[in-house]
């Protein structure tokens, strides 16, 4: 469908954009890459006043190394991201969750801030992010802020993100020595949300594993962190006693809800049936 | 509320300036607003890949850009591309193929191939589909749109055509 009759605005500059979100409150959208935003108006699901226009606010994309820590900008796309040397050196998670992303022409427009401040739980880089443990840099006319991605996503596309507030960039630390990293999805279909995915990563010393993360997508409101299973990994030997305890742990961990396609108890299989082969993956 | 936005966007190579309702897609402006109706509409939402366009040589969904997010950059659609001859060995082996039937897909399958073969020139069948995957098509089915991909990245570049 058309989206309805919206104003439209393309500042030059951030204080324009926060003086925009001032004045129009929540009846604008910040509209970046759109690939999220443009079908939700599409379908008639939203329908702000405005659309405020970042595609021309200097200093937004980019991907640059400073110190320990990959900075992204918040505008950066996923083909930049999937593409970027930088990314497959010091972030490999994400360079392995990109081709997941939608598809090629999707992901030359879409923004990495623009699918963490959607925050759908089925998306990729909401489950990297708190798995990579990055910081959301947050800015507003009263200046900076960071947010750890663990405290970012609150509920079903609901973030820490306040009135007058938006995302500039994401700091993601530098990946260490000996850290393994596996990103899994199961679809139907190539390109399509996945029933359940999971962001894993661990530091690996001979085959045992610590500093495990094991973050889901698709499986509740939020990316979800598998804490028990992460528990049952954490100092272990990878064998297939790790592996079952894990998958024993995912039972009480995740508490999916059906969608139209898949049972819970499905997506609870299915979660089950990643964390081991992650486990597999980031030994191998 | 809905004040129209000046926009200045180079179609085809030629460069033109307009004023354009915000909430207007860039596929209904090209179809519309200009006469080229070469890019197809279908899901609207950005599922099936009909209005695959190049907005700055990168192919994007034309129903998920607003036609004012084109303002300062280059829009090439499949008629531009035809007419350069960027295209003609592709659409040469979609012909041979037989990976057309009703042709609604097709402009879209042309941009999204077009695309893989100047990025992947090595792709494998398996890589084919899956640059492929966000372009549906309800007729001829996929076997015969990848072979004629298949056939375009398999021959030696013949000089001149791209």
């Amino acid at each position: 469908m058309k989206p309805s009759a919206f104003a439209y605005a393309r500042p030059r500059a951030l204080e324009e954009a926060f003086a925009l979100l001032d004045k129009h409150g929540e009846n604008a959208k910040l509209l970046a890459g759109g690939q999220s935003l443009l079908a939700s108006l599409n379908m008639r699901l939203a329908a702000p006043e405005i659309l405020v226009d970042i595609g021309a606010i200097p200093g937004l994309d980019g991907i640059a190394v400073r110190g320990q820590t990959l900075v992204i900008g918040a505008r950066t796309t996923h083909r930049a991201i999937e593409r970027s040397e930088a990314v497959a050196k010091h972030a490999p998670l994400l360079a392995q969750a990109a081709p997941h992303i939608a598809h090629v022409a999707i992901r030359n427009a879409g923004t990495l801030g623009g699918s963490l401040a959607m925050a759908d739980p089925a998306a990729e880089w909401p489950a990297c992010c708190v798995a990579l443990q990055a910081t959301i840099v947050v800015t507003s006319k009263k200046g900076e802020r960071r947010v750890a991605a663990t405290d970012f996503f609150k509920d079903l596309y609901t973030t820490a993100l306040g009135a007058g507030e938006l995302i500039t960039a994401v700091e993601i630390p530098c990946v260490e020595k000996g850290e393994r990293h596996a990103f899994l999805e199961l679809v139907r279909r190539r390109g399509d949300y996945a029933i359940v995915g999971l962001a894993a990563r661990a530091r690996l010393k001979g085959k045992t594993l610590s500093g495990v993360q094991l973050v889901y997508l698709g499986v509740g409101v939020t990316p979800v962190q598998a804490k028990g299973a992460m528990a049952a990994l954490e100092g272990k030997t990878a064998d297939d006693a790790a592996i079952r305890a894990a998958q024993d742990a995912i039972a009480r961990d995740l508490e999916p809800n059906a969608d139209i396609y898949t049972s819970a108890e499905a997506k609870r299989h299915l979660a089950r049936v990643l964390v081991a082969r992650a486990v597999a993956a980031l030994v191998g | 509320m809905e004040d129209r936005v000046e926009a200045t966007i180079t179609v085809n190579g030629t460069r033109l300036t307009r004023r354009i309702e915000p909430r207007m897609h860039l596929i209904d402006f090209l179809r519309e607003e200009l006469g080229l109706t070469g890019s197809h509409v279908s899901c609207e939402h950005g599922v099936c890949g009909a209005c695959t366009v190049r907005v700055d040589g990168e192919i994007r969904r034309g129903c998920l850009t607003l036609a004012v997010q084109a303002d300062g950059r280059t829009v090439d659609t499949v008629e531009g591309l035809s007419d350069s001859g960027e295209l003609a060995v592709l659409q040469q082996a979609f012909h041979e193929r037989n990976a057309l039937q009703c042709g609604y897909c097709t402009p879209g399958m042309l941009l999204t191939a077009q695309a893989l073969i100047k990025e992947h020139p090595e792709a494998t069948r398996e890589e084919i589909r899956e640059f492929m995957s966000g372009n549906l098509c309800r007729c001829t089915g996929y076997q015969a749109i990848i072979d004629a991909i298949e056939t375009v990245l398999r021959t030696p570049r013949t000089e001149g055509v791209r």
